[in-house]
């Protein structure tokens, strides 16, 4: 039962809340240090694209933020699928607070990806697999947060949009592989290939330094609007009172 | 919730069946608008771009199926909430039996009595549209599993709406982009079949999504119903 420790440990808002305060200047240096560092080795130091010149540069915010969409769904549809089913507040509370996170994230990649078409494909958007799995993407975290936000109380609208986040799991390995399973206009993947990537080691480094930054970021961000959850929830508790009362 | 259940599960099943097909009998009224509003969405399209047959039979399969996606999400909204105001739904909730059965039986005579309508009122528009009738086949199997897809993920999202406020156009909000695979190898296979290829595939895998729903469907209805009712 030792091994379990972690998890029931998990349940406890305040463990959480300090866990999460401690975290979040860790995630949030190190994301900058891997952003800036990726950022510059792909904007300034890495050579032109071959083929797509200095457009290509746009992946560097492009593939991490379409990344991130994905990964925080995954996150939102867990931490429901645990709520549901331990009856844990502090899950909801992470799936509360990933959900805006991910629509943004969705959105940067949807805009970001339009600029870049334009150039490469001569049109701001076109309708094929990956481009229009990703909106779908980005109208499923919509209707999780208006669900979210057509209840009163609380617990339901945890529990009722929990479910839906389990339901829309479905898309997630749609998006991943629309490229693989349809032939679309959308370049195939790059970095999910580490035995044979396709680009130099100077475009690559950046890059993955970018993907690790962006990561870094979304889990700074998520334990600083975890904790604002938190404290929004668990206004009445004791625990709360005697930190704020310590200030 | 005490003691064995006096109905068997499918005995309760056929009961909660046939309850709603002769609720839908003496209100037959209700069966019809929904097929109404089907045809008059169809007949908006050529009226709005021009009646020239050729271009009609090119965007018949769009104007087709997204007329049937809107008028099925529009009898999405009754289906769970006239039972939960007279308390149907609590009665359900209480009978001892799984609720995911009695709701799939519900979901199923929903899908009978909204799915068929569509599917023999589907030629109708399409012919308007000058749609060949050897697409006429492809359509209507089409249409017959995708308003099943419809009514039972649609379910879900009918359950989750039942106790929040501004139910109607939250629903479709939930529900729109959880069923857009749909529309797009619905009308993919019926645009096919349109320009007398093999459309076999699109059907198959409306079927094979048909199954899933059908399987798991239930199941998170009867969690959101839950949910709204305890």
């Amino acid at each position: 039962m030792a091994t379990w420790t972690w998890f029931h440990r998990l349940a406890s808002p305040p463990y959480v809340y300090r866990t999460a305060a401690t975290l979040t200047p860790w995630f949030a240096v190190v994301a900058a240090l891997a952003i800036g560092y990726g950022f510059f080795g792909g904007l300034v130091l890495a050579p032109p694209d071959y083929q797509q010149k200095d457009a290509f540069r746009i992946i560097y915010v492009h593939a991490p933020s379409a990344w991130l969409s994905l990964l925080a769904y995954t996150t939102l549809a867990v931490a429901a699928a645990v709520g549901l089913v331990w009856r844990m507040k502090v899950a909801h509370a992470v799936a509360a607070a990933a959900a805006p996170i991910g629509a943004s994230f969705t959105f940067l990649a949807l805009l970001t990806g339009s600029l870049w078409g334009k150039p490469m494909w001569g049109t701001w958007w076109t309708w094929d697999a990956r481009l229009t799995s990703e909106l779908i993407l980005l109208f499923l975290y919509l209707g999780y947060m208006a669900l979210r936000s057509a209840f009163d109380d609380r617990q339901r609208a945890d529990r009722a949009s929990a479910v839906l986040a389990v339901v829309g799991v479905v898309n997630v390995p749609i998006i991943h592989f629309s490229v693989t399973w349809w032939n679309s206009l959308h370049q195939g993947s790059t970095v999910m290939k580490l035995a044979k990537p396709s680009m130099p080691g100077s475009m690559l480094w950046p890059l993955l330094a970018s993907f690790l930054g962006f990561t870094l970021l979304f889990a700074a961000l998520l334990c600083v609007r975890l904790r604002a959850e938190i404290l929004e929830r668990e206004r009445q508790a004791s625990w709360l009172k005697s930190i704020v009362e310590k200030r | 919730m005490t003691g064995a259940p006096v109905v068997s599960l499918p005995g309760a099943c056929a009961r909660v069946f046939g309850r709603e097909v002769r609720l839908a009998a003496r209100r037959f009224g209700q069966i019809l608008q929904p097929v109404t509003f089907f045809l008059m969405v169809t007949t908006l399209f050529p009226l709005a771009l021009s009646p020239e047959p050729s271009l009609l039979r090119n965007i018949a399969p769009g104007v087709v199926w997204v007329g049937a996606l809107l008028s099925s999400l529009l009898s999405l909204e009754a289906l769970f909430r006239v039972d939960l105001d007279d308390g149907t739904l609590e009665q359900l909730l209480l009978s001892g039996q799984p609720l995911a059965g009695l709701l799939a039986a519900k979901m199923l005579a929903h899908w009978l009595l909204t799915g068929v309508p569509l599917v023999l009122a589907a030629p109708l528009a399409a012919a308007s549209l000058s749609v060949p009738a050897d697409a006429l086949p492809v359509l209507m199997v089409s249409v017959a599993l995708g308003t099943g897809i419809i009514g039972f993920v649609g379910a879900i999202g009918a359950a989750l709406t039942l106790a929040g406020r501004r139910g109607s156009v939250l629903l479709s909000l939930l529900v729109l982009p959880l069923v857009m695979p749909v529309l797009i190898f619905g009308a993919r296979a019926t645009d096919l079949a349109i320009r007398g290829e093999p459309a076999a595939g699109g059907i198959w895998l409306l079927l094979a999504m048909l199954i899933l729903a059908i399987t798991l469907a239930p199941l998170a209805a009867a969690a959101a119903v839950r949910i709204c009712l305890e």
